[in-house]
């Protein structure tokens, strides 16, 4: 018996050192701040690459990230259960949000370009035939100078900011036949190296030799084209904030708009930076271009 | 008045003894445990319906119209200002891939499990039980990455297309719901007495007879609960389904064309739509068919479990 209560007493003494000890880690990692960033899979590479330099450089401070999608990243920021919603798209283009109560952070530019099967034979498309392929016009490749083979297209998945963008700047705003879905774009230049006659379209950095990018209307999908708007389909990506960002989200932020991470980290994850762009593009499509830049 | 003794014995005899307070300890776990677990599901199923049903509440999508409306693209408004939130394309890729791999996969099945316990115990025990269960262990992901890099190059070289589709679905699902079937068809062989088959071999049977006019008709309610148990499973396989069936929310053609069921539209659209919303809440109604598809199958499980008993 009295064994016993000594083995309740020593388990009893545990759960309180436990206890003190799991109180105490709260304590300090409240001290040490963290912040969350939730949202777009295309920003993911970026906001993690740039979280880890960062919490490197100070020590004691957290940044999560983790994808989960657009909507995703602009529902939570909406409610407010993340610091920070990562999106490929200005938060009025998405339904159900209100994007009065955000504010919105450009850290990079992404461009994205039509690929195809490389068995194809088509390297240049104008608008037009891009348009009529894309809804089902164009059912073979020799309709279009190309070889004898089926269309196939290969969509991202509706809601996806890649293919929000490519519908509304590639295609002026025509909605794509219903077609095969795909929801990560790996997978979407995997299926189009392989499948004869597949069409589809990447963001710049997916571009390899195991597909061919398409030029439109003679221009090709570069990145100086980009920043001149030449190359029409390109977007921001956002970080976006509830109200204006404090503490660790403010210099989190700023730090990914320094020039120490927008020379570095975004030119080497194939992205653009928005101060290399010549023009800038409201919410509603509108150019403007910048002056002296 | 009473005295002190009696007063100590009657406080010695009410209290609960050491072996008293154990059980009411047990009890109070197991309940415990027991009301936990129907609490989860009393949400997860309230959780569900509650979201599922918005869609024809504060969406006023029209029921009929969700059922057999043959256009899914919640984002977009038709002609009469009503969201395109037509399920009928998923509902029947869904139904489609799980019966044809049902109806694939149950001959192996029954072979397999024929084999195992009638043909030959011994190699059935050391071989072919350590296979199956090996095949219950793979992870769905798995079976998907093999569908993409192996079914859908063979089946547009032979079928052409582009290889996603029902078929190279029906494929992945056969393999992923076979030792499903094949260990619980084991178990109904296993239950069918073995004066049975004693009594039809001694009136001359052969073993094929005995095994094809006696045992598999003994053993049928448990054959069948096996095979409806498998597509239970394929119904509500996401992952490896998403990767090979080309997720094309379109009325299925052919079986090589691209087509969708519920789960890999779920799985690929809710990333990119946000809480509260019509697109979200479509997928939530998606969602709601899937459960109650799933306590369908359940019931009809049960229902043939008690016919079985009856016989």
């Amino acid at each position: 018996m009295s064994k016993k209560r000594w083995w309740q007493g020593l388990g009893l003494l545990i759960v309180v050192v436990l206890g003190v000890y799991a109180y105490q880690t709260r304590q300090v990692s409240h001290a040490g701040e963290s912040i969350t960033a939730v949202g777009s899979t295309a920003l993911q590479p970026l906001v993690e690459a740039a979280g880890e330099q960062y919490t490197g450089e100070h020590l004691g401070t957290f940044i999560n990230v983790q994808g989960g999608g657009t909507g995703t990243g602009l529902s939570q920021i909406q409610e407010g259960a993340v610091q920070i919603g990562n999106s490929d798209l200005f938060a009025g283009e998405q339904k159900g949000i209100q994007a009065a109560d955000l504010v919105d952070h450009r850290v990079a530019v992404v461009g994205i370009t039509p690929i195809v099967n490389r068995k194809v034979g088509v390297t240049n498309l104008s608008t037009a035939q891009l348009i009529r392929v894309f809804t089902g016009k164009v059912t073979n490749w020799k309709q279009v100078g190309g070889a004898d083979l089926p269309v196939v297209l290969i969509n991202r998945a509706q809601g996806s900011g890649t293919r929000a963008t490519f519908e509304q700047f590639g295609l002026a705003k025509h909605r794509s036949k219903t077609a095969q879905e795909q929801d990560s774009s790996g997978m979407v230049r995997s299926i189009v190296a392989t499948t004869p006659g597949a069409i589809s379209y990447v963001a710049f950095s997916y571009v390899d030799k195991t597909v061919q990018d398409l030029s439109l209307d003679n221009v090709s999908p570069t990145e100086d084209n980009v920043t001149t708007n030449r190359w029409k389909i390109w977007s921001y990506e956002h970080l976006y904030t509830k109200g204006q960002p404090t503490g660790l989200t403010k210099k989190f932020i700023a730090y990914v708009e320094s020039p120490a991470v927008q020379k570095t980290l975004v030119r080497q994850l194939g992205y653009l930076s928005p101060s290399q762009m010549t023009v800038e593009r409201d919410a509603a499509g509108k150019i403007t271009p910048l002056g002296g830049a | 008045m009473k005295t002190k003794t009696t007063q100590q014995l009657e406080q010695q005899l009410k209290r609960h003894s050491k072996a008293a307070k154990l059980e009411i300890w047990g009890r109070t776990i197991s309940l415990t445990a027991l009301l936990l677990i129907v609490a989860v599901v009393v949400a997860i199923i309230g959780f569900v319906a509650s979201k599922g049903i918005a869609t024809f509440t504060s969406n006023h999508v029209n029921l009929w119209d969700f059922l057999t409306g043959k256009s899914w693209n919640p984002n977009i408004t038709d002609a009469n200002g009503k969201p395109e939130v037509g399920a009928l394309p998923m509902i029947v890729g869904s139904f489609l891939i799980t019966i044809l791999s049902a109806i694939v996969a149950t001959p192996f099945a029954i072979g397999t499990a024929v084999f195992m316990n009638e043909i030959s115990p011994n190699k059935g025990a050391k071989i072919l039980q350590p296979v199956t269960e090996l095949l219950v262990g793979i992870p769905s992901v798995v079976y998907g990455f093999i569908g993409l890099s192996v079914v859908v190059p063979t089946t547009r070289a032979i079928f052409g297309g582009s290889g996603f589709g029902i078929l190279s679905g029906t494929c992945v699902l056969f393999v992923m719901i076979l030792p499903t079937v094949t260990s619980m068809s084991a178990d109904a062989l296993k239950s069918v007495p073995r004066y049975y088959r004693e009594a039809s071999l001694a009136l001359g049977a052969t073993q094929w007879q005995t095994i094809y006019k006696v045992v598999l008709r003994a053993a049928t309610p448990g054959l069948m609960t096996a095979v409806v148990f498998g597509m239970a499973r394929a119904f509500g396989e996401a992952l490896a389904v998403q990767m090979v069936i080309g997720n094309a929310a379109l009325m299925p053609n052919s079986l090589v064309s691209p087509s969708s069921t519920l789960t890999s539209v779920l799985t690929t659209g809710i990333g990119n739509t946000v809480m509260g919303s019509l697109q979200n809440n479509a997928l939530w109604s998606l969602a709601l068919v899937l459960l109650l598809m799933s306590l369908v199958f359940n019931l009809i499980i049960r229902l043939i479990g008690r016919k079985g008993r009856l016989q």
